[in-house]
C-alpha cells in the first residue's frame, strides 16, 4: 500500500495528466450528454453570453443588409396577405380553398417561432449556430430551423433557458430527408465537410434523372420539416457504377455566412409522428 | 510587467482572436483551419511546472471547446502538448538558459533554430492529435494526413508572423 501511494505520488504529474486525458475523451465520446450533466448548461449560458455580446458588435454592420432582407419578407408576405383577400369575394372555387385553410387552423400541424443568431460557425467540421430563444420561450429539442428566405439550417439540438444551439447542415452528423424536385424521388441531405456552400444528396435511385440546376426540396418523410422547402440547387451529378445510387452535390440554398434571423418550426405532432416511424434516424 | 497578470492577459486575448477572428474566416481549403491560440501555452515562462502546463493547457483547451460546442476536443490536444512541452524544452536549453525562470521561449531567448524546432514540434503535436481525434469520428486518412499537414503549415505560418510582428524583445528592455 506505502509503495502504491508512493508510486501514484512520485508520479503524481503523469498520472494527472492520464485523468485530464481520459476525462476529456470521455467527453468528446459520449457526444456532448455528459458534458451537459456535468456542467448542466451552464458553459452554453456562458458562451451565449460571450456570443451575444459579439454579435452585437457584427449585427450593426450588416443592418444594412438586415434591412433588405426583412423588407424582401414583408413583401412576400403582403403578397399572401393579398391573395387572402382577393379570395374572399372571388369565385366560388377559391372560396372553398379560403374555407378549408381556415378549418385547417384548429388542426395546425406547425408552428413558426423567430429567433435572433447570436453564434454561428462555418468553418468546423461541426458547425453549431446558437440562437437567443430557449424553452422559456417555446423551444424544444428536435425543432427544424429555416431561414428567412424560406430554405432550410438544421435542427435545435441543446436548449436551456434563454438559448438554444441548433446543429447546422454543416455538421458531419447531420442528416435531413430531402427530396428531388422534378420526380419527387427522396435521399438524404448531409454534408462531407468540404465546402460549406455545397451539401451532398445521397442514395437517389438510379430511375431518376437529375439534371444540373434541378431544384431539392424537403421530403414529407420528414418529422422536423415541413414539406417542399427549398434545400438547394443540384451542380452536379456523381456517377457511381458500383451501387444503385446516385450522389448529387448541391448547392445549398441558404447563406450560412451571414444568417441573422432563423424561424424555428414546431411540429405539433411530431411524437405522434415519430412513434410510428419506421426508424428515427431516417430524418434525424 | 507582472508575469501572472501578463499570462492572464494572453489567456483572454488568444481566446478572443480564436473565436472572434479565426473562426470566422471563410475556409479556403476543408484542410485548412486556421489555429493559433496554443500559441498561449507556447509563451508560458521556462520556470512554470510540468503539472501546471498540463492544467493550464486543459483549462484553457477546454475553454475554447465551450465555444465551439466540442467537449473535450481541444482540451485534449492542448492537455498533451502542455505535458510535452517540458521534455522539448529540456532538450533544446541549456543548464543556464532555463535557470532563470521568470523569462519566456521566444527568437530572442532561444535563437532562431531551436525556437523554430520548439514551435514546430509542439504545433505538430497539437495539430496531429486534435485530428486523430476528429478522424476517430469522421473522415478517412487522406482527410488525415492532408489536415495535419496543411494546418501544420499555416498555424506556423501564423506564430512567425505574430512573432516578427509583436517583437517581444523590445518589451523587455
Amino acid at each position: 500500500m506505502k509503495n502504491i501511494i508512493g508510486f501514484i505520488r512520485q508520479n503524481f504529474t503523469f498520472f494527472s495528466f492520464l485523468i485530464l486525458q481520459i476525462l476529456s475523451l470521455v467527453m468528446l465520446s459520449s457526444n456532448s450528454k455528459t458534458h451537459e450533466t456535468f456542467f448542466g448548461g451552464w458553459s452554453n449560458q456562458v458562451s451565449g453570453n460571450i456570443n451575444q455580446y459579439y454579435s452585437s458588435w457584427t449585427y450593426f454592420f450588416s443592418l444594412k443588409a438586415t434591412n433588405e432582407k426583412l423588407a424582401a419578407e414583408n413583401v412576400a408576405l403582403r403578397n399572401q396577405l393579398a391573395q387572402n383577400f382577393v379570395g374572399f369575394d372571388t369565385t366560388k372555387k377559391l372560396g372553398t380553398l379560403i374555407l378549408r385553410k381556415d378549418s385547417l387552423e384548429k388542426i395546425r400541424k406547425f408552428y413558426y417561432y423567430p429567433a435572433k443568431v447570436v453564434g454561428n460557425t462555418f468553418t468546423l467540421q461541426k458547425n453549431y449556430i446558437v440562437i437567443e430563444r430557449g424553452s422559456k420561450q417555446g423551444i424544444k429539442k428536435d425543432m427544424a430551423a429555416i431561414s428567412p428566405d424560406g430554405s432550410i439550417v438544421g435542427v435545435v439540438v441543446e436548449v436551456n433557458e434563454n438559448y438554444s444551439t441548433i446543429m447546422s447542415l454543416l455538421h458531419r452528423n447531420s442528416k435531413v430527408s430531402a427530396m428531388l424536385k422534378r420526380d419527387k424521388i427522396a435521399g438524404s441531405i448531409e454534408w462531407d465537410g468540404a465546402d460549406p456552400n455545397i451539401l451532398v444528396l445521397k442514395n437517389i435511385s438510379k430511375s431518376a434523372a437529375p439534371k444540373v440546376g434541378d431544384t431539392v426540396i424537403t421530403s414529407p418523410y420528414s418529422s422536423n420539416f415541413p414539406a417542399q422547402l427549398m434545400v438547394g440547387r443540384v451542380t452536379t451529378v456523381i456517377q457511381d457504377p458500383s451501387s444503385n445510387f446516385l450522389t448529387l452535390n448541391v448547392k445549398a440554398g441558404t447563406n450560412f455566412f451571414n444568417l441573422e434571423y432563423v424561424y424555428l418550426v414546431e411540429n405539433r405532432r411530431m411524437e405522434d409522428q415519430n412513434k410510428v416511424n419506421i426508424k428515427e434516424a431516417v430524418n434525424e | 510587467m507582472n508575469n501572472l497578470l501578463k499570462n492572464t492577459a494572453r489567456f483572454v486575448l488568444f481566446l478572443l482572436v480564436q473565436i472572434v477572428i479565426l473562426n470566422e474566416v471563410p475556409p479556403i481549403h476543408q484542410f485548412i483551419t486556421p489555429y493559433i491560440y496554443f500559441l498561449f501555452l507556447l509563451w508560458l515562462p521556462f520556470g512554470t511546472s510540468r503539472i501546471s502546463t498540463t492544467l493550464l493547457g486543459f483549462i484553457f483547451g477546454y475553454s475554447l471547446d465551450i465555444f465551439t460546442k466540442t467537449p473535450g476536443l481541444h482540451a485534449a490536444a492542448c492537455g498533451l502538448m502542455g505535458y510535452l512541452r517540458p521534455i522539448i524544452l529540456n532538450l533544446l536549453l541549456s543548464q543556464e538558459a532555463s535557470e532563470e525562470v521568470s523569462k519566456e521561449p521566444s527568437i530572442a531567448t532561444m535563437g532562431w533554430g531551436p525556437y523554430a524546432f520548439y514551435a514546430f514540434s509542439l504545433t505538430f503535436i497539437h495539430h496531429f492529435y486534435l485530428v486523430l481525434l476528429e478522424w476517430l469520428q469522421f473522415g478517412n486518412f487522406g482527410y488525415f494526413i492532408g489536415k495535419v499537414f496543411f494546418t501544420s503549415i499555416i498555424s506556423l505560418l501564423l506564430i512567425f508572423s505574430v512573432e516578427l510582428i509583436m517583437n517581444r524583445r523590445k518589451l523587455k528592455r
